[in-house]
């Protein structure tokens, strides 16, 4: 499948990708930090042009009407995928993955059925031509679902049945098999369709079982696997430029997805292996009934403007509730207090990574008042008051002391060693891992019951005047 | 085989490079740039385009445009969404 270099068109081809490649490396480098992010996707929009206006020159193309076609149709589906709302950014970033693997998959079995039919295939690129085409479709199904349960068109909760690993692997292990025998004789033309069936409902199985609050690490992991897939595109075709691109998406989604493990505590095999969702739901313990202390919005208010630093904690169920802008509201109306107001930011805090700091910014929060979770847990110690909105697991306290519970072991955010704990929350029900919160039975903890929105739209209103009572 | 040898080092030294580079990104910008490598990634549009293009072989030529629609949607998007969101990041408030 390499062609001969004839010409110079080949020669400005090469420089273009060439090009294109450095600009890709540099696009991620100034993705570094917010003063230099805008540069870096600025690289990666020229490369893309030089990547795809060199390919226009190939000398293979002999129409270019479809291609045409192609790149207008794409255009006008892609535009409203850039548009939607920075809540649904998870989702479309996993229908996204779907759309490359799609890609993928579509080229690989192109190339197979033009291979055979041009007189072989050899036996390396066959290898390479089989992972694509396995990775490529495991991925799409895999994405779909992952965007299904996001926007809760499928079931969020877990969906479990005995040996599904078993089955899983076993399916996954019939598709390696079969491509085996056709790296040994590609002529096998009838088992082609196999190892693109297989790891399609390979891909929806292996992601159907997985609940809602994984989804970050399983956007991550597919991630990795649609830039593997391309890289082994690269492979097939003889193109640095899909290589190196592949593998810069690869490895991106290969960090973030330990990155989210670590902050889930899964171990690092748990994540390679796709296996998520059984560590969940160890009987919550029913604890002796015992005592918390709630305040209103008034007393939250009051405690609020004497403190000088008040760290929030936002989870996802600030999101769910739109309470970003009346959290904006908050943050103005204690700064223009001289209350020095910090976010503390976990890893998992919205459905993928990063995605809290997104609607933070979002809501106008200057970025420097966002932390990590390190950068925080420093902070934390020194604040008056913690606020906690709609978080609950990733402040749980018993991850660092009792070892017999199912989170032990989780990075958590310290909130429980700031002076006082404020906590937003509905009713005393548990969080998403069905865990008790020690937090919330803690005399330096006090207990704002009701919806975020609201609640917080309260506390404003008696900061700026007290016209709510 | 020496492509393959060739890809191989490619391969290996664009994976460190992306390992090095990816790790030193802030948290704060995790999702944009798994917005921006989506965009990236659909780099595989150059490998559909060949196809979409080669009139001799109908079914390569069928599965090449869709492969370009697919790609083309995840260039333009991606890259609206980042630039979206990294419009939205600054330190001091402009209201």
């Amino acid at each position: 499948m390499t062609t001969t270099m004839s010409g110079a068109t080949e020669v400005v081809i090469e420089l273009a990708y060439l090009a294109a490649s450095a600009l890709f490396i540099l696009a991620l480098r100034w993705m570094s930090a917010p003063p230099t992010a805008r540069r870096g996707l600025f690289a990666g929009e020229v490369g893309m042009l030089l990547a795809v206006g060199g390919t226009l020159l190939h000398h293979g193309i002999l129409s270019y009407t479809w291609i045409a076609v192609g790149l207008v149709l794409g255009t006008i589906i892609g535009v409203p995928l850039g548009n939607v709302a920075m809540t649904a950014v998870p989702q479309r970033t996993a229908l996204s993955h779907a759309f490359g693997a799609l890609c993928v998959t579509l080229v690989g079995t192109a190339h197979y059925y033009l291979g055979v039919h041009e007189g072989g295939i050899p036996t390396f690129t066959m290898a390479v031509l089989c992972a694509e085409v396995i990775l490529g479709s495991l991925t799409f199904t895999g994405s779909l679902m992952a965007a299904g349960k996001l926007q809760e068109v499928l079931p969020q909760r877990p969906i479990t049945y005995r040996g599904q690993n078993f089955v899983n692997l076993g399916l996954l292990g019939v598709a390696l098999v079969l491509a085996c025998l056709l790296v040994v004789d590609p002529g096998r033309t009838q088992l082609f369709p196999f190892i693109l069936a297989i790891p399609l409902a390979f891909g929806a199985m292996m992601v159907v079982p997985i609940g809602g609050a994984d989804m970050p690490t399983v956007i991550s992991l597919l991630n990795s696997y649609a830039g593997l897939s391309a890289a082994a595109m690269g492979f097939v075709l003889d193109s640095k430029l899909l290589i190196i691109a592949g593998a810069l998406d690869g490895s991106s989604g290969f960090i973030l997805s330990v990155i989210m493990s670590k902050a889930m505590n899964r171990s690092f095999t748990n994540v390679l292996f796709g296996a998520f969702g059984q560590v969940q739901a160890a009987a919550a313990t029913v604890g002796e009934e015992r005592t918390v202390r709630s305040a209103s919005a008034e007393e939250a208010a009051v405690i609020l403007a004497a403190a000088n630093k008040v760290v929030i904690v936002p989870g996802y169920g600030l999101a769910v509730a739109q309470a970003q802008h009346k959290v904006r509201e908050l943050f103005d109306a204690l700064t223009k207090r001289g209350v020095d107001v910090r976010f503390a930011i976990h890893p998992v805090a919205g459905r993928m990574p990063g995605h809290m700091n997104v609607l933070l910014a979002e809501a106008d929060i200057p970025y420097d008042r966002l932390q990590d979770m390190d950068e925080a847990n420093g902070d934390l110690p020194q604040a008056d008051v913690a606020l906690v909105i709609g978080a609950n697991d990733v402040t749980n306290p018993a991850a660092r002391t009792d070892q017999s519970s199912p989170i032990y072991g989780m990075p958590i955010l310290d909130v429980d060693k700031a002076r006082t704990v404020m906590v937003i929350k509905r009713s005393m029900s548990p969080g998403f891992a069905g865990i008790d919160n020690p937090l919330y039975f803690e005399d330096k903890t006090l207990m704002l019951f009701g919806d975020a929105k609201s609640f917080v739209g309260s506390i404003v209103r008696e900061l700026s005047g007290g016209a709510g009572h | 085989m020496p492509h393959l040898i060739d890809s191989l080092f490619v391969f290996m030294l664009a994976g460190f490079i992306g390992f090095e580079v990816i790790r030193r990104i802030s948290p704060l910008l995790h999702t944009p740039l798994m917005s921006i490598t989506n965009a990236l990634d659909a780099i595989a549009v150059v490998g559909a385009i060949v196809l979409a293009g080669d009139s001799r072989h109908g079914l390569a030529q069928v599965l090449g445009t869709i492969a370009v629609v697919a790609a083309t949607s995840n260039i333009v998007g991606g890259f609206r969404i980042t630039d979206r969101m990294l419009k939205m990041f600054h330190t001091s408030r402009p209201r």
